[in-house]
């Protein structure tokens, strides 16, 4: 019997989770959960802390039970699998690299469990994929932390694992490593087509590296999507304001005629594709992202069919280079972000009374029923 | 900026503490040695170099005794008491195995299943420590006697006839038998075990486990690949506690044993307190068995420090 047996491999196929649960006591970490994860994407799970992301993940993995629902790999239902017998690997969040063994015994660890005899070439090609080839002899104690987040990804990598998690692997890495090491972990995924289910709270990350953004919340998935996608169409404020900024304006849908929708939001009426809006009656959270938003001085010429709302004064204005960030107070009392691009125009001063506007096709509309603070502060705090 | 207001910190010289200053430096780990350098010397140096020097020599205790330099001490006590030496060997030698395979899972178990009730288990394991020695060595004498419990399930389970029939038990009876003997001995030295193989497990990160078995390792392959190798600090430390005291005891022999059981402890203490001129040789004997017991731990710990022994 060949080791692919032993594993259930074969079939290959999509990751598939269905209505997946898990719960500590009463209290519920994952929620009916359902997934569809394609062979060969780079899918990513984001998240803050403590909304069942690792949860999740070790039920694929098989060291946590679901109390509910079905894991599918491809055909085969492997919800009772052990650990052993899945072909899953995990890049542990820790790393949790042997510290008895050296690097090539490492990341020989998997071959040589599944009585692969010649291992010495395949760890080879894979030290050399994660550019590590001349620290073989090292102990994982003596490696630096990016070092030993690229033997955790080689040790998991060489046994060509169906799917492939990885638990916030960059986590504990400095800015400029995980930037680099993203770059790396997407080239590595490309060149070697496995399926990867990325999790992590830096929705940064997510979107450089992944094909398909989960958003989860509270153990569920809040939405799913292309990184574009999600950006420019959030189906709930915490996705809208934990996925970059956006303006969210509360407001009264007015009326639906054909493919626009008409909204009054602080006495002044708004528009927005009906496409993109997702009510059409009663309370509306009209959103729009920051670097849509253009700034005109009070009292100067807009143009036609442009969302404007008037009477702003400009609370905050930093200059960054590419651009400008204002911070703009409208009457209500609220205030909104703009980013504008630097240009060459001119940089309106704190105090300055301006009109903010933009294009109707750049709004979208949620929701009134929701809170529209959520997600705002985690996105903050995984920032930190 | 305030550093641009100091000197450059490469021209600054590094100030040095004036000569007396630096001679009181160089003294202090000297001076705090010293307790332990002359508790050593009292207590361990000088007590060797008078067994030493007692074991060559002639007399006895109403004449007095004087040094002759009679190497022979160490010929009569080899030849006389080598079966004593092959049991205190074998005794020591069991006691140290069963402790291992006996003590290992409770402190595995302890280590990774004991949850919050961690530190509880453990003091259970030592409490029986806080009772004399001897005591409870004495308890096992009526707990295995005839007409106790044990005997009597042994006896209609067919044990005894079994062991008897091997040499470790004598008749009906689990007393006055080598296997009482090792019994005790295992008994007494469990804890040396289970500690210092608790503390080597307790420090090895259960996350290791699950890698272990993410990367296709069922619980023994596990505990083989990972949990072994990272515990044989424990293992090694575990064993020299258990049989270093192991070697030279006598009391479970005393209490437990019988005439044919006797160990080179027992020899000792007759040869030193009872016999009116057993001080040469009980001298010799015992350096003998310090000696031995030396080499065989120094032989083990060179294999321990390699990979040999998993
Ligand atoms: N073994 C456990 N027992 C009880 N609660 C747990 C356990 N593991 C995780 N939790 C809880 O489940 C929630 C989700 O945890 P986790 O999946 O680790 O979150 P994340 O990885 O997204 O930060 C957290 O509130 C955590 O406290
Ligand atoms: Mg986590």
């Amino acid at each position: 019997m060949s080791s692919n047996d032993v594993l259930g491999r074969g079939t290959g196929g999509d990751l598939r989770l269905a209505g997946l649960t898990k719960r500590f006591g009463s209290f519920t970490a994952v929620d009916h959960l359902d997934l569809t994860i394609p062979q060969g994407s780079f899918f990513a799970l984001l998240g803050a802390s403590g909304c069942g992301k690792t949860t999740t993940l070790r039920m694929v993995s098989g060291l946590e039970a679901p109390s509910e629902g079905r894991i599918f790999l491809g055909d085969d239902d492997v919800t009772e699998r052990k650990p052993h017998r899945r072909p899953v690997n995990t890049v542990f969040q820790n790393y949790a690299l042997f510290p008895h063994l050296d690097v090539y015994e490492n990341v020989a660890f998997g071959l040589r469990r599944r009585g692969i005899k010649d291992v010495k070439q395949q760890v080879a090609d894979m030290l050399d994929l994660v550019e590590l080839g001349h620290l073989a002899r090292r102990r994982p104690s003596q490696l630096s932390g990016g070092q030993q987040q690229r033997i955790a990804l080689a040790r998991a990598l060489i046994n060509q694992p169906q799917v492939l998690l990885l638990d916030e692997p960059l986590g504990a890495l400095d800015l400029k490593l995980r930037r680099q090491m993203q770059i790396e972990l997407k080239r590595i995924q490309t060149e070697v087509g496995l399926t990867f289910v990325h999790v992590t709270h830096d929705q940064e990350e997510a979107m450089t590296m992944a094909d398909t953004i989960a958003v989860m919340n509270s153990g569920r998935i809040e939405q799913m999507g292309s990184p574009a996608d999600l950006y420019e169409n959030p189906g709930t404020t915490f996705v809208a304001n934990f996925l970059g900024q956006s303006n969210l304006i509360p407001g009264t849908v007015e009326g639906v005629r054909g493919d626009v929708v008409t909204v009054t939001a602080h006495g002044q009426r708004l528009t927005l594709p009906a496409d993109r809006c997702r009510t059409d009656t009663g309370a509306v959270i009209l959103g729009v992202r920051p670097e849509k938003v253009r700034l005109a001085p009070a009292g100067s010429a807009l143009p036609p069919g442009v969302n404007a709302l008037a009477g702003g004064v400009v609370s905050d204005a930093s200059f960054i280079g590419v651009s400008t960030q204002y911070l703009v107070r409208l009457p209500s009392g609220e205030e909104l972000a703009v980013f504008e691009q630097n240009t060459g125009c001119e940089i309106q001063r704190p105090g300055t009374e301006v009109v903010v506007h933009w294009d109707p096709s750049q709004s979208f509309g949620l929701d009134g029923s929701q809170d529209i603070e959520a997600g705002a502060d985690l996105d903050e705090e995984s920032a930190a | 900026m305030s550093v641009s207001l100091q000197a450059p910190p490469a021209k600054s010289p590094v100030p040095q503490p004036p000569p007396a200053a630096r001679r009181a430096g160089l003294l202090t780990p000297w001076i705090l040695l010293l307790p332990g350098l002359l508790w050593l010397v009292v207590f361990f140096l000088v007590p060797i170099l008078t067994s030493v020097g007692a074991s060559v020599q002639t007399g006895n205790a109403d004449q007095g005794y004087r040094l002759t330099w009679d190497w022979g001490n160490y010929g009569h006590g080899l030849s006389d008491y080598l079966p004593q030496y092959g049991h205190s060997l074998l005794y020591s030698v069991l006691c140290t195995v069963f402790c291992l395979l006996l003590g290992y899972p409770v402190a595995y178990c302890i280590a990774f299943r004991g949850g919050r009730f961690k530190s509880l288990l453990m003091a259970l394991v030592v409490v029986p420590s806080f009772t004399s020695f001897l005591i409870r060595t004495i308890a096992w004498k009526t707990i295995l006697s005839d007409n106790g419990p044990i005997v009597s399930v042994l006896n209609d389970l067919h044990v005894l006839n079994a062991t008897t029939a091997m040499g470790w038990t004598v008749g009906n009876h689990v007393l006055a038998s080598p296997a009482a003997v090792v019994f005790g001995m295992v008994y007494n030295f469990l804890p040396f075990m289970i500690l210092p193989l608790y503390t080597s497990l307790e420090k090895i990160d259960p996350r290791l486990h699950e890698a272990g078995s993410d990367l296709y390792c069922d619980t023994f392959a596990t505990w083989r690949r990972v949990t072994l190798p990272l515990s044989m600090p424990g293992v090694v430390g575990g064993t020299l506690l258990t049989f270093i005291p192991a070697v030279g005891d006598y009391i479970n022999a005393q209490l437990l044993g019988n005439p044919n059981t006797g160990v080179v402890g027992q020899k000792i203490e007759d040869l030193f307190l009872r016999q009116t001129d057993g001080y040469p040789v009980g001298s010799a004997i015992s350096v003998v068995l310090m000696a031995g017991t030396l080499i065989l731990v120094l032989l083990y710990i060179r294999k321990a420090g390699t990979e040999d022994l998993i």
